[in-house]
Protein backbone atom coordinates (compact mmCIF):
# COMPACT_ATOMS: atom_id res chain seq x y z
CA UNK A 1 0.00 0.00 0.00
CA UNK A 2 1.51 3.76 -0.56
CA UNK A 3 -0.31 6.89 -0.45
CA UNK A 4 -2.24 7.59 -4.03
CA UNK A 5 -3.96 4.66 -3.92
CA UNK A 6 -7.32 3.98 -4.70
CA UNK A 7 -9.15 1.34 -2.99
CA UNK A 8 -12.54 -0.06 -3.08
CA UNK A 9 -14.64 -1.64 0.29
CA UNK A 10 -15.92 -5.47 -0.69
CA UNK A 11 -18.98 -5.06 1.25
CA UNK A 12 -20.51 -1.38 -0.32
CA UNK A 13 -19.75 1.37 -2.68
CA UNK A 14 -16.97 3.52 -0.38
CA UNK A 15 -13.80 4.04 -2.11
CA UNK A 16 -10.99 5.79 -0.68
CA UNK A 17 -7.62 7.77 -1.56
CA UNK A 18 -5.39 6.73 0.68
CA UNK A 19 -3.17 9.82 2.24
CA UNK A 20 -0.94 8.02 4.63
CA UNK A 21 -0.67 4.79 5.94
CA UNK A 22 1.00 2.16 7.62
CA UNK A 23 1.31 -1.46 7.01
CA UNK A 24 -1.97 -2.65 8.79
CA UNK A 25 -5.34 -4.33 6.82
CA UNK A 26 -6.98 -1.14 6.15
CA UNK A 27 -10.79 -2.32 5.72
CA UNK A 28 -14.50 -1.05 5.24
CA UNK A 29 -17.57 -2.68 6.37
CA UNK A 30 -15.34 -5.33 8.46
CA UNK A 31 -13.92 -6.47 5.07
CA UNK A 32 -10.27 -5.78 3.70
CA UNK A 33 -10.38 -3.06 1.28
CA UNK A 34 -8.68 -3.65 -2.52
CA UNK A 35 -7.55 -1.99 -5.53
CA UNK A 36 -9.96 -3.63 -7.37
CA UNK A 37 -14.03 -5.10 -6.07
CA UNK A 38 -14.22 -8.78 -5.41
CA UNK A 39 -16.13 -11.01 -7.87
CA UNK A 40 -18.68 -11.68 -4.61
CA UNK A 41 -19.60 -8.82 -2.47
CA UNK A 42 -18.28 -9.54 1.41
CA UNK A 43 -20.82 -9.42 3.73
CA UNK A 44 -21.07 -5.90 5.85
CA UNK A 45 -20.32 -6.43 9.23
CA UNK A 46 -22.94 -4.79 11.52
CA UNK A 47 -20.16 -3.73 14.02
CA UNK A 48 -18.89 -1.40 10.47
CA UNK A 49 -21.76 0.06 9.26
CA UNK A 50 -21.97 3.22 9.94
CA UNK A 51 -21.30 4.41 6.67
CA UNK A 52 -18.90 6.65 4.70
CA UNK A 53 -19.09 10.62 4.29
CA UNK A 54 -17.64 11.70 0.80
CA UNK A 55 -14.97 13.77 1.15
CA UNK A 56 -14.09 13.68 4.88
CA UNK A 57 -11.19 12.35 5.63
CA UNK A 58 -10.66 9.78 7.74
CA UNK A 59 -7.79 9.20 10.80
CA UNK A 60 -6.36 7.06 13.43
CA UNK A 61 -5.75 8.06 16.64
CA UNK A 62 -1.94 8.32 16.24
CA UNK A 63 -2.47 10.14 13.18
CA UNK A 64 -0.46 7.29 10.97
CA UNK A 65 -3.39 6.66 8.71
CA UNK A 66 -5.17 9.12 7.03
CA UNK A 67 -7.88 8.11 4.01
CA UNK A 68 -10.41 10.33 1.77
CA UNK A 69 -13.36 9.49 1.17
CA UNK A 70 -14.02 9.73 -2.75
CA UNK A 71 -17.21 7.46 -3.00
CA UNK A 72 -19.66 7.14 0.04
CA UNK A 73 -21.17 3.91 1.26
CA UNK A 74 -22.74 1.86 4.07
CA UNK A 75 -19.85 0.34 5.63
CA UNK A 76 -17.42 2.08 7.81
CA UNK A 77 -13.59 2.58 7.61
CA UNK A 78 -11.32 0.52 10.00
CA UNK A 79 -7.37 -0.52 10.14
CA UNK A 80 -6.97 -4.27 11.60
CA UNK A 81 -10.64 -3.90 13.47
CA UNK A 82 -9.97 -0.71 15.23
CA UNK A 83 -12.44 2.37 13.94
CA UNK A 84 -11.13 5.46 12.19
CA UNK A 85 -12.74 8.45 12.92
CA UNK A 86 -13.38 11.83 10.74
CA UNK A 87 -10.48 14.20 10.82
CA UNK A 88 -12.40 17.59 11.84
CA UNK A 89 -10.29 20.88 10.77
CA UNK A 90 -11.57 24.18 12.07
CA UNK A 91 -13.16 25.44 8.96
CA UNK A 92 -11.15 28.47 7.78
CA UNK A 93 -13.00 31.60 5.66
CA UNK A 94 -12.47 31.53 2.06
CA UNK A 95 -9.34 33.40 1.24
CA UNK A 96 -9.07 32.87 -2.28
CA UNK B 1 -2.59 11.37 -5.96
CA UNK B 2 -3.94 14.06 -8.83
CA UNK B 3 -5.64 17.36 -8.67
CA UNK B 4 -7.75 15.97 -11.28
CA UNK B 5 -9.35 14.16 -8.58
CA UNK B 6 -10.60 17.52 -7.05
CA UNK B 7 -12.73 18.22 -10.23
CA UNK B 8 -13.93 14.41 -10.55
CA UNK B 9 -15.33 14.28 -6.94
CA UNK B 10 -17.05 17.34 -7.64
CA UNK B 11 -18.56 16.28 -10.19
CA UNK B 12 -19.42 13.48 -8.94
CA UNK B 13 -21.33 14.86 -5.96
CA UNK B 14 -22.99 17.31 -8.07
CA UNK B 15 -23.05 16.96 -11.79
CA UNK B 16 -25.76 18.85 -13.09
CA UNK B 17 -24.41 21.94 -10.58
CA UNK B 18 -23.12 25.55 -12.73
CA UNK B 19 -19.80 25.05 -11.81
CA UNK B 20 -18.30 27.79 -14.56
CA UNK B 21 -19.80 30.82 -15.72
CA UNK B 22 -17.83 33.03 -18.35
CA UNK B 23 -18.89 35.23 -20.83
CA UNK B 24 -22.67 33.87 -20.39
CA UNK B 25 -21.89 30.87 -20.98
CA UNK B 26 -22.56 28.22 -18.29
CA UNK B 27 -20.85 25.10 -17.93
CA UNK B 28 -21.92 21.80 -15.12
CA UNK B 29 -19.43 20.22 -13.49
CA UNK B 30 -20.24 17.20 -15.89
CA UNK B 31 -18.90 18.95 -18.50
CA UNK B 32 -16.14 20.79 -17.31
CA UNK B 33 -14.96 17.04 -16.56
CA UNK B 34 -15.76 15.60 -19.85
CA UNK B 35 -13.78 18.64 -21.57
CA UNK B 36 -10.89 17.91 -19.72
CA UNK B 37 -10.72 14.06 -20.42
CA UNK B 38 -11.45 14.90 -23.75
CA UNK B 39 -8.07 17.37 -23.33
CA UNK B 40 -6.25 14.93 -22.57
CA UNK B 41 -6.62 13.23 -25.88
CA UNK B 42 -5.87 16.46 -27.64
CA UNK B 43 -2.40 17.20 -25.40
CA UNK B 44 -1.25 13.21 -26.28
CA UNK B 45 -1.97 13.58 -29.98
CA UNK B 46 0.09 17.10 -30.03
CA UNK B 47 3.05 15.40 -28.29
CA UNK B 48 3.72 18.46 -26.23
CA UNK B 49 5.55 18.23 -23.00
CA UNK B 50 3.80 20.83 -21.46
CA UNK B 51 0.41 22.81 -21.51
CA UNK B 52 0.15 26.58 -21.84
CA UNK B 53 -2.66 29.23 -21.92
CA UNK B 54 -1.87 32.73 -23.43
CA UNK B 55 -5.22 33.88 -22.54
CA UNK B 56 -7.27 35.75 -20.44
CA UNK B 57 -9.30 33.97 -18.13
CA UNK B 58 -12.17 31.64 -19.08
CA UNK B 59 -13.58 28.05 -19.30
CA UNK B 60 -10.19 27.00 -21.30
CA UNK B 61 -7.82 27.60 -17.99
CA UNK B 62 -10.44 25.30 -16.41
CA UNK B 63 -9.99 22.85 -18.95
CA UNK B 64 -6.25 23.04 -19.46
CA UNK B 65 -5.70 22.75 -15.78
CA UNK B 66 -7.40 19.53 -15.40
CA UNK B 67 -6.73 18.24 -19.04
CA UNK B 68 -2.82 19.13 -18.40
CA UNK B 69 -2.84 17.19 -14.84
CA UNK B 70 -4.29 13.80 -15.93
CA UNK B 71 -2.11 13.99 -19.01
CA UNK B 72 0.68 14.11 -16.34
CA UNK B 73 2.43 16.89 -18.42
CA UNK B 74 2.90 20.76 -16.06
CA UNK B 75 0.22 23.38 -16.86
CA UNK B 76 2.19 26.75 -17.22
CA UNK B 77 -0.22 29.86 -17.72
CA UNK B 78 1.82 32.51 -19.05
CA UNK B 79 1.25 36.35 -18.78
CA UNK B 80 0.28 37.48 -22.09
CA UNK B 81 0.79 41.27 -20.79
CA UNK B 82 4.84 40.48 -21.20
CA UNK B 83 6.71 41.89 -24.22
CA UNK B 84 6.95 39.95 -26.93
CA UNK B 85 10.89 39.37 -26.98
CA UNK B 86 10.18 37.97 -22.91
CA UNK B 87 7.28 35.76 -23.73
CA UNK B 88 8.90 33.78 -26.73
CA UNK B 89 11.95 33.44 -24.41
CA UNK B 90 9.49 31.85 -21.75
CA UNK B 91 7.79 30.30 -25.18
CA UNK B 92 10.99 28.47 -25.91
CA UNK B 93 11.74 27.07 -22.21
CA UNK B 94 8.29 25.33 -22.77
CA UNK B 95 8.85 23.41 -26.22
CA UNK B 96 7.27 21.74 -27.39
CA UNK B 97 4.18 22.63 -26.04
CA UNK B 98 0.53 22.66 -26.14
CA UNK B 99 -0.54 26.24 -26.48
CA UNK B 100 -4.27 27.55 -25.84
CA UNK B 101 -4.65 31.14 -26.70
CA UNK B 102 -3.34 34.18 -29.10
CA UNK B 103 -2.73 32.12 -31.69
CA UNK B 104 -1.74 34.94 -34.10
CA UNK B 105 0.92 35.61 -31.42
CA UNK B 106 2.52 32.50 -31.06
CA UNK B 107 3.32 32.11 -34.77
CA UNK B 108 4.72 35.56 -34.89
CA UNK B 109 6.79 35.17 -31.91
CA UNK B 110 7.90 31.45 -31.61
CA UNK B 111 6.59 30.31 -34.52
CA UNK B 112 9.63 28.12 -35.04
CA UNK B 113 9.94 26.32 -31.73
CA UNK B 114 7.20 23.38 -32.61
CA UNK B 115 3.96 24.44 -30.18
CA UNK B 116 0.49 23.11 -31.17
CA UNK B 117 -1.56 25.82 -30.85
CA UNK B 118 -4.96 26.37 -30.49
CA UNK B 119 -7.73 29.28 -30.13
CA UNK B 120 -9.37 29.25 -26.73
CA UNK B 121 -12.57 28.45 -29.03
CA UNK B 122 -11.17 25.74 -30.89
CA UNK B 123 -9.76 24.31 -27.59
CA UNK B 124 -13.01 24.22 -25.84
CA UNK B 125 -14.91 22.69 -28.37
CA UNK B 126 -12.17 20.21 -29.83
CA UNK B 127 -12.21 18.82 -26.18
CA UNK B 128 -15.53 17.97 -25.73
CA UNK B 129 -15.90 16.41 -29.11
CA UNK B 130 -13.35 14.15 -28.60
CA UNK B 131 -13.90 13.48 -24.88
CA UNK B 132 -14.20 9.77 -23.78
CA UNK B 133 -16.76 8.21 -21.75
CA UNK B 134 -15.73 7.89 -17.80
CA UNK B 135 -13.80 4.88 -16.79
CA UNK B 136 -12.52 4.41 -20.45
CA UNK B 137 -8.88 4.58 -20.08
CA UNK B 138 -6.61 5.35 -16.92
CA UNK B 139 -5.16 8.73 -16.37
CA UNK B 140 -1.60 9.92 -14.70
CA UNK B 141 -1.44 9.18 -10.77
CA UNK B 142 0.02 12.75 -10.12
CA UNK B 143 3.02 12.00 -8.85
CA UNK B 144 5.06 14.74 -10.60
CA UNK B 145 3.93 18.38 -11.59
CA UNK B 146 0.70 19.86 -11.78
CA UNK B 147 2.00 23.14 -12.71
CA UNK B 148 4.59 25.76 -13.48
CA UNK B 149 4.14 29.03 -13.14
CA UNK B 150 6.86 31.65 -13.93
CA UNK B 151 8.34 34.25 -11.95
CA UNK B 152 7.77 37.90 -12.39
CA UNK B 153 12.03 38.30 -12.66
CA UNK B 154 11.81 41.94 -11.63
CA UNK B 155 15.24 41.65 -10.69
CA UNK B 156 16.70 38.67 -12.83
CA UNK B 157 15.51 35.58 -15.51
CA UNK B 158 11.96 34.80 -14.62
CA UNK B 159 12.46 31.71 -12.55
CA UNK B 160 10.24 28.48 -13.17
CA UNK B 161 8.45 27.77 -9.53
CA UNK B 162 7.23 24.06 -9.58
CA UNK B 163 4.18 23.01 -7.29
CA UNK B 164 3.63 19.27 -7.60
CA UNK B 165 0.07 17.91 -7.07
CA UNK B 166 1.14 17.19 -3.42
CA UNK B 167 1.75 20.74 -2.85
CA UNK B 168 -1.64 21.97 -3.93
CA UNK B 169 -3.78 19.06 -2.57
CA UNK B 170 -2.38 19.53 0.68
CA UNK B 171 -3.21 23.17 0.58
CA UNK B 172 -6.80 22.70 -0.64
CA UNK B 173 -7.64 19.13 1.42
CA UNK B 174 -6.06 21.09 4.68
CA UNK B 175 -8.51 23.97 3.78
CA UNK B 176 -11.26 23.93 1.89
CA UNK B 177 -14.06 21.65 3.08
CA UNK B 178 -15.38 19.65 0.07
CA UNK B 179 -19.04 20.44 -1.34
CA UNK B 180 -19.44 22.83 1.28
CA UNK B 181 -21.14 25.40 -1.06
CA UNK B 182 -24.79 25.88 -1.20
CA UNK B 183 -25.99 25.34 -5.36
CA UNK B 184 -26.72 29.58 -4.98
CA UNK B 185 -22.89 30.12 -3.41
CA UNK B 186 -20.73 31.93 -6.51
CA UNK B 187 -17.51 33.27 -6.22
CA UNK B 188 -16.42 35.93 -8.91
CA UNK B 189 -12.85 35.40 -10.01
CA UNK B 190 -10.76 38.90 -10.97
CA UNK B 191 -7.72 37.50 -10.63
CA UNK B 192 -5.50 36.69 -14.24
CA UNK B 193 -5.00 32.84 -14.83
CA UNK B 194 -1.25 33.08 -14.76
CA UNK B 195 -0.92 34.09 -11.12
CA UNK B 196 -1.36 31.59 -8.40
CA UNK B 197 -4.32 32.88 -7.07
CA UNK B 198 -5.82 32.44 -10.27
CA UNK B 199 -5.19 28.29 -9.73
CA UNK B 200 -6.39 28.33 -6.07
CA UNK B 201 -9.24 30.48 -6.91
CA UNK B 202 -10.32 27.65 -9.46
CA UNK B 203 -9.62 24.44 -7.35
CA UNK B 204 -10.83 25.91 -3.59
CA UNK B 205 -14.17 26.88 -5.41
CA UNK B 206 -14.61 23.74 -7.37
CA UNK B 207 -14.06 21.39 -4.24
CA UNK B 208 -16.09 23.43 -2.44
CA UNK B 209 -18.97 22.88 -5.40
CA UNK B 210 -18.82 26.50 -6.06
CA UNK B 211 -20.27 28.42 -8.84
CA UNK B 212 -17.43 30.33 -10.36
CA UNK B 213 -17.87 33.20 -12.19
CA UNK B 214 -15.26 34.47 -14.19
CA UNK B 215 -14.82 38.48 -15.26
CA UNK B 216 -11.34 38.57 -17.33
CA UNK B 217 -10.90 42.14 -17.25
CA UNK B 218 -11.67 43.98 -14.00
CA UNK B 219 -13.35 47.29 -14.36
CA UNK B 220 -15.27 48.20 -10.61
CA UNK B 221 -18.61 48.77 -12.90
CA UNK B 222 -18.69 45.83 -14.27
CA UNK B 223 -17.65 43.79 -11.11
CA UNK B 224 -20.30 45.64 -9.06
CA UNK B 225 -22.86 44.66 -12.14
CA UNK B 226 -21.62 40.71 -11.98
CA UNK B 227 -22.07 40.78 -8.03
CA UNK B 228 -25.31 42.13 -8.36
CA UNK B 229 -26.86 39.72 -11.23
CA UNK B 230 -25.21 36.21 -10.41
CA UNK B 231 -25.85 36.75 -6.66
CA UNK B 232 -21.90 36.63 -5.75
CA UNK B 233 -21.33 35.04 -2.11
CA UNK B 234 -17.66 35.37 -2.36
CA UNK B 235 -14.75 37.20 -4.11
CA UNK B 236 -11.12 37.55 -3.94
CA UNK B 237 -9.46 40.71 -5.26
CA UNK B 238 -5.95 42.52 -4.78
CA UNK B 239 -5.73 46.64 -2.75
CA UNK B 240 -5.56 48.42 -6.11
CA UNK B 241 -8.89 46.70 -7.04
CA UNK B 242 -10.57 47.20 -3.77
CA UNK B 243 -10.20 50.86 -4.38
CA UNK B 244 -11.45 51.57 -7.22
CA UNK B 245 -14.57 49.46 -6.04
CA UNK B 246 -14.98 51.55 -3.14
CA UNK B 247 -14.32 54.98 -5.17
CA UNK B 248 -17.00 53.07 -7.54
CA UNK B 249 -19.66 52.33 -4.94
CA UNK B 250 -19.67 55.83 -3.23
CA UNK B 251 -20.46 57.24 -6.63
CA UNK B 252 -23.12 54.61 -6.86
CA UNK B 253 -24.91 53.62 -3.51
CA UNK B 254 -27.42 51.67 -5.02
CA UNK B 255 -25.80 49.37 -5.68
CA UNK B 256 -26.66 45.84 -4.31
CA UNK B 257 -24.13 44.12 -3.00
CA UNK B 258 -26.15 42.60 0.16
CA UNK B 259 -25.32 38.84 -1.27
CA UNK B 260 -21.29 39.30 -0.75
CA UNK B 261 -20.62 36.93 2.25
CA UNK B 262 -17.63 37.23 2.24
CA UNK B 263 -14.15 39.09 0.35
CA UNK B 264 -10.62 38.44 0.69
CA UNK B 265 -7.95 40.12 -0.09
CA UNK B 266 -3.87 39.66 -1.15
CA UNK B 267 -0.76 40.11 -3.53
CA UNK B 268 0.02 43.39 -2.27
CA UNK B 269 -0.35 45.75 1.01
CA UNK B 270 -3.59 46.85 1.66
CA UNK B 271 -3.33 50.80 2.91
CA UNK B 272 -5.03 50.93 6.28
CA UNK B 273 -7.76 53.32 5.22
CA UNK B 274 -8.85 51.27 2.55
CA UNK B 275 -10.07 48.52 4.63
CA UNK B 276 -11.29 50.80 6.86
CA UNK B 277 -13.29 51.97 4.42
CA UNK B 278 -14.18 48.70 2.94
CA UNK B 279 -15.56 47.49 6.63
CA UNK B 280 -18.22 50.59 6.68
CA UNK B 281 -19.32 50.46 3.39
CA UNK B 282 -20.03 46.69 2.98
CA UNK B 283 -21.72 46.09 6.55
CA UNK B 284 -22.21 42.55 7.09
CA UNK B 285 -19.60 41.28 4.51
CA UNK B 286 -16.65 39.33 6.14
CA UNK B 287 -13.01 40.23 4.97
CA UNK B 288 -10.06 38.22 4.70
CA UNK B 289 -6.41 38.80 4.57
CA UNK B 290 -4.92 36.21 2.46
CA UNK B 291 -0.58 35.85 2.55
CA UNK B 292 0.78 33.54 0.29
CA UNK B 293 3.24 33.19 -2.55
CA UNK B 294 3.57 31.59 -5.64
CA UNK B 295 6.04 28.64 -3.77
CA UNK B 296 3.47 27.88 -1.21
CA UNK B 297 0.85 26.77 -3.20
CA UNK B 298 -1.04 30.14 -2.30
CA UNK B 299 -2.32 31.22 1.29
CA UNK B 300 -0.11 30.32 4.54
CA UNK B 301 -1.50 32.80 6.53
CA UNK B 302 -4.94 34.63 7.11
CA UNK B 303 -6.32 37.94 8.95
CA UNK B 304 -10.21 36.28 9.04
CA UNK B 305 -13.50 38.39 9.51
CA UNK B 306 -13.58 38.19 13.32
CA UNK B 307 -10.22 39.65 13.47
CA UNK B 308 -11.16 42.62 11.19
CA UNK B 309 -14.17 43.17 13.42
CA UNK B 310 -11.78 43.03 16.52
CA UNK B 311 -9.38 45.49 15.34
CA UNK B 312 -11.83 47.82 14.50
CA UNK B 313 -13.87 47.93 17.59
CA UNK B 314 -10.46 47.79 19.87
CA UNK B 315 -9.32 50.28 22.16
CA UNK B 316 -6.20 49.08 22.44
CA UNK B 317 -3.15 49.90 19.56
CA UNK B 318 -2.22 46.62 19.75
CA UNK B 319 -5.37 44.89 18.47
CA UNK B 320 -6.35 47.63 16.58
CA UNK B 321 -2.54 47.71 14.43
CA UNK B 322 -4.03 44.06 13.55
CA UNK B 323 -5.94 45.48 10.63
CA UNK B 324 -2.70 45.97 8.44
CA UNK B 325 -1.26 42.37 9.81
CA UNK B 326 -1.25 39.31 7.78
CA UNK B 327 -3.01 37.23 9.99
CA UNK B 328 -2.45 33.73 11.64
CA UNK B 329 -0.56 30.79 9.97
CA UNK B 330 -3.16 28.13 8.93
CA UNK B 331 -3.18 25.38 11.41
CA UNK B 332 -1.47 23.34 8.65
CA UNK B 333 1.44 25.44 7.75
CA UNK B 334 4.77 26.38 10.04
CA UNK B 335 5.93 29.65 10.14
CA UNK B 336 9.33 31.29 11.86
CA UNK B 337 10.83 34.48 11.78
CA UNK B 338 14.55 34.56 11.61
CA UNK B 339 17.51 37.11 11.70
CA UNK B 340 20.64 37.26 9.29
CA UNK B 341 22.35 34.68 11.34
CA UNK B 342 19.34 31.88 10.93
CA UNK B 343 18.16 32.39 14.69
CA UNK B 344 14.81 32.13 15.55
CA UNK B 345 13.62 36.04 16.05
CA UNK B 346 11.58 37.26 19.39
CA UNK B 347 8.38 38.55 19.11
CA UNK B 348 8.40 41.65 17.89
CA UNK B 349 11.67 41.69 16.58
CA UNK B 350 12.02 41.56 12.58
CA UNK B 351 13.63 39.61 10.15
CA UNK B 352 12.72 37.13 7.25
CA UNK B 353 9.54 35.07 6.97
CA UNK B 354 10.25 31.48 6.80
CA UNK B 355 7.60 28.71 5.89
CA UNK B 356 6.97 24.88 6.15
CA UNK B 357 4.28 22.56 5.16
CA UNK B 358 2.39 20.05 2.97
CA UNK B 359 1.69 22.64 0.60
CA UNK B 360 5.25 24.22 0.40
CA UNK B 361 6.95 23.68 -2.88
CA UNK B 362 9.96 26.31 -2.63
CA UNK B 363 11.19 24.56 -5.49
CA UNK B 364 12.33 25.83 -8.84
CA UNK B 365 12.85 23.91 -12.01
CA UNK B 366 16.50 24.67 -11.84
CA UNK B 367 16.98 24.09 -7.61
CA UNK B 368 15.07 23.61 -4.57
CA UNK B 369 15.02 26.92 -2.33
CA UNK B 370 14.31 24.86 1.06
CA UNK B 371 16.68 24.51 3.33
CA UNK B 372 17.58 20.99 4.96
CA UNK B 373 14.80 21.17 7.42
CA UNK B 374 11.88 21.74 4.60
CA UNK B 375 11.72 25.66 5.62
CA UNK B 376 11.32 27.81 2.47
CA UNK B 377 13.25 31.53 2.81
CA UNK B 378 10.14 33.63 1.50
CA UNK B 379 12.72 36.97 0.72
CA UNK B 380 9.78 38.53 2.76
CA UNK B 381 10.59 40.41 5.77
CA UNK B 382 8.35 40.91 9.16
CA UNK B 383 7.84 40.00 12.60
CA UNK B 384 5.04 37.97 14.55
CA UNK B 385 3.50 39.66 17.88
CA UNK B 386 3.01 37.99 21.06
CA UNK B 387 0.03 36.04 20.06
CA UNK B 388 0.96 34.63 16.42
CA UNK B 389 -0.12 37.64 14.43
CA UNK B 390 2.19 37.84 11.40
CA UNK B 391 2.93 41.77 10.13
CA UNK B 392 4.75 42.20 6.79
CA UNK B 393 7.33 45.12 6.34
CA UNK B 394 8.45 44.36 3.10
CA UNK B 395 10.56 42.21 0.55
CA UNK B 396 14.12 41.84 2.34
CA UNK B 397 16.17 43.14 -0.89
CA UNK B 398 14.16 45.88 -0.48
CA UNK B 399 15.46 46.75 2.99
CA UNK B 400 17.74 49.78 2.77
CA UNK B 401 20.94 49.85 4.42
CA UNK B 402 22.34 53.50 5.70
CA UNK B 403 25.40 53.04 6.95
CA UNK B 404 25.29 49.52 8.26
CA UNK B 405 21.63 50.46 9.71
CA UNK B 406 19.18 48.21 8.02
CA UNK B 407 15.39 50.56 7.77
CA UNK B 408 12.25 48.95 6.52
CA UNK B 409 10.65 51.30 3.74
CA UNK B 410 6.92 49.98 5.24
CA UNK B 411 7.99 51.38 8.12
CA UNK B 412 8.81 55.09 7.15
CA UNK B 413 5.95 54.86 4.61
CA UNK B 414 3.16 54.68 6.85
CA UNK B 415 4.55 57.63 9.11
CA UNK B 416 4.00 59.96 6.25
CA UNK B 417 0.64 58.25 4.89
CA UNK B 418 -0.06 60.22 8.54
CA UNK B 419 0.48 63.25 6.99
CA UNK B 420 -3.63 64.87 5.83
CA UNK B 421 -2.15 65.69 2.18
CA UNK B 422 0.06 62.33 0.91
CA UNK B 423 -2.53 59.50 -0.71
CA UNK B 424 0.18 57.05 -1.53
CA UNK B 425 4.38 56.46 -0.69
CA UNK B 426 7.39 54.80 -1.62
CA UNK B 427 10.59 54.75 0.54
CA UNK B 428 13.53 53.10 -1.47
CA UNK B 429 17.13 53.06 -1.40
CA UNK B 430 18.93 55.67 -2.97
CA UNK B 431 22.81 55.71 -4.05
CA UNK B 432 24.87 58.01 -1.18
CA UNK B 433 28.66 58.49 -1.18
CA UNK B 434 28.88 59.05 2.81
CA UNK B 435 26.28 56.19 3.80
CA UNK B 436 26.68 53.82 1.03
CA UNK B 437 23.15 53.75 0.65
CA UNK B 438 20.20 56.62 2.10
CA UNK B 439 16.45 57.09 2.06
CA UNK B 440 14.66 58.22 -1.29
CA UNK B 441 11.12 58.68 -0.92
CA UNK B 442 7.99 59.20 -3.96
CA UNK B 443 5.28 60.52 -2.78
CA UNK B 444 1.67 61.07 -4.58
CA UNK B 445 -0.44 64.46 -3.17
CA UNK B 446 -4.23 63.96 -2.36
CA UNK B 447 -6.23 65.09 -4.31
CA UNK B 448 -7.23 69.10 -3.67
CA UNK B 449 -4.40 69.18 -1.19
CA UNK B 450 -1.49 71.72 -2.13
CA UNK B 451 2.89 69.82 -2.47
CA UNK B 452 3.44 69.77 1.26
CA UNK B 453 6.71 71.48 2.51
CA UNK B 454 9.59 69.19 2.19
CA UNK B 455 10.72 70.25 5.46
CA UNK B 456 7.22 69.60 7.19
CA UNK B 457 7.88 65.64 5.97
CA UNK B 458 11.16 65.63 7.47
CA UNK B 459 10.31 66.63 10.38
CA UNK B 460 7.33 64.26 10.59
CA UNK B 461 9.84 61.63 10.34
CA UNK B 462 12.39 62.41 12.53
CA UNK B 463 9.82 63.30 15.07
CA UNK B 464 8.16 59.71 14.93
CA UNK B 465 11.54 57.53 13.83
CA UNK B 466 14.99 58.44 13.88
CA UNK B 467 17.15 60.97 11.95
CA UNK B 468 19.05 58.26 9.45
CA UNK B 469 15.01 57.42 8.68
CA UNK B 470 15.18 61.12 7.13
CA UNK B 471 14.84 61.28 3.10
CA UNK B 472 17.62 62.61 1.74
CA UNK B 473 15.59 63.24 -1.80
CA UNK B 474 11.64 63.45 -2.31
CA UNK B 475 10.01 63.70 -5.63
CA UNK B 476 5.87 63.85 -5.77
CA UNK B 477 4.56 61.71 -8.47
CA UNK B 478 0.97 61.40 -10.11
CA UNK B 479 0.87 57.99 -9.29
CA UNK B 480 3.16 55.03 -7.91
CA UNK B 481 3.60 52.30 -10.83
CA UNK B 482 2.12 49.12 -9.56
CA UNK B 483 1.67 45.85 -11.41
CA UNK B 484 -1.61 44.24 -12.47
CA UNK B 485 -1.86 42.45 -9.14
CA UNK B 486 -1.34 45.22 -7.25
CA UNK B 487 1.82 44.98 -6.34
CA UNK B 488 4.03 48.27 -6.05
CA UNK B 489 7.22 48.35 -8.54
CA UNK B 490 10.06 49.49 -6.17
CA UNK B 491 12.55 49.22 -8.40
CA UNK B 492 10.40 51.59 -11.21
CA UNK B 493 10.06 54.28 -8.13
CA UNK B 494 14.43 54.12 -7.92
CA UNK B 495 14.47 54.63 -11.40
CA UNK B 496 12.25 57.83 -11.15
CA UNK B 497 14.51 58.97 -8.50
CA UNK B 498 17.90 58.34 -10.22
CA UNK B 499 16.12 60.93 -13.16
Amino acid sequence: MKPGTRLKSAACDTEVMVIRCGDGAIECGGAPMADAKPADAAALNADHSGGTLMGKRYVDADGAYELLCVKPGKGSLSVDGVALVTKDAKPLPASD
Amino acid sequence: MNIALLLEMASDAAPDRVGLVCDGKRWTYAELVAAARGAVELIEQSGAEYVALLDESSEAAVIALFGAAMAGVPYCPLNYRLADEDLAGLLGRIAPALVVGDEARVARIAGDQGHTVFSREQFAAKAQEVAPEAGEREYDPGEGIAVQLFTSGTTAAPKAAILRHSNLLGYILGTVEFAAAEETDAALVVVPPYHIAGISALLSSIYANRRIIMLPAFTPEVWLQLVGAERVTNAFVVPTMMTRIIAELEKDQATDISSLRSVAYGGGKMPLEVIQKALSLFGDTGFTNAYGLTETSSTVALLGPDDHRDALASDDPKVRARLTSLGQPLPTVEIEIRDEDGKCCAPGEPGEIYVRGEQVSGEYKEKSALDAEGWFPTRDAGFMDEDGYLFLSGRADDVIVRGGENMSPGEIEDVVLTHDSIVDACAVAIPSVEWGEAVGMALVVRDGHGEPEEADIKELIRARLRSSRVPERIVCVQELPYNEMGKLLRRKVKDILAE
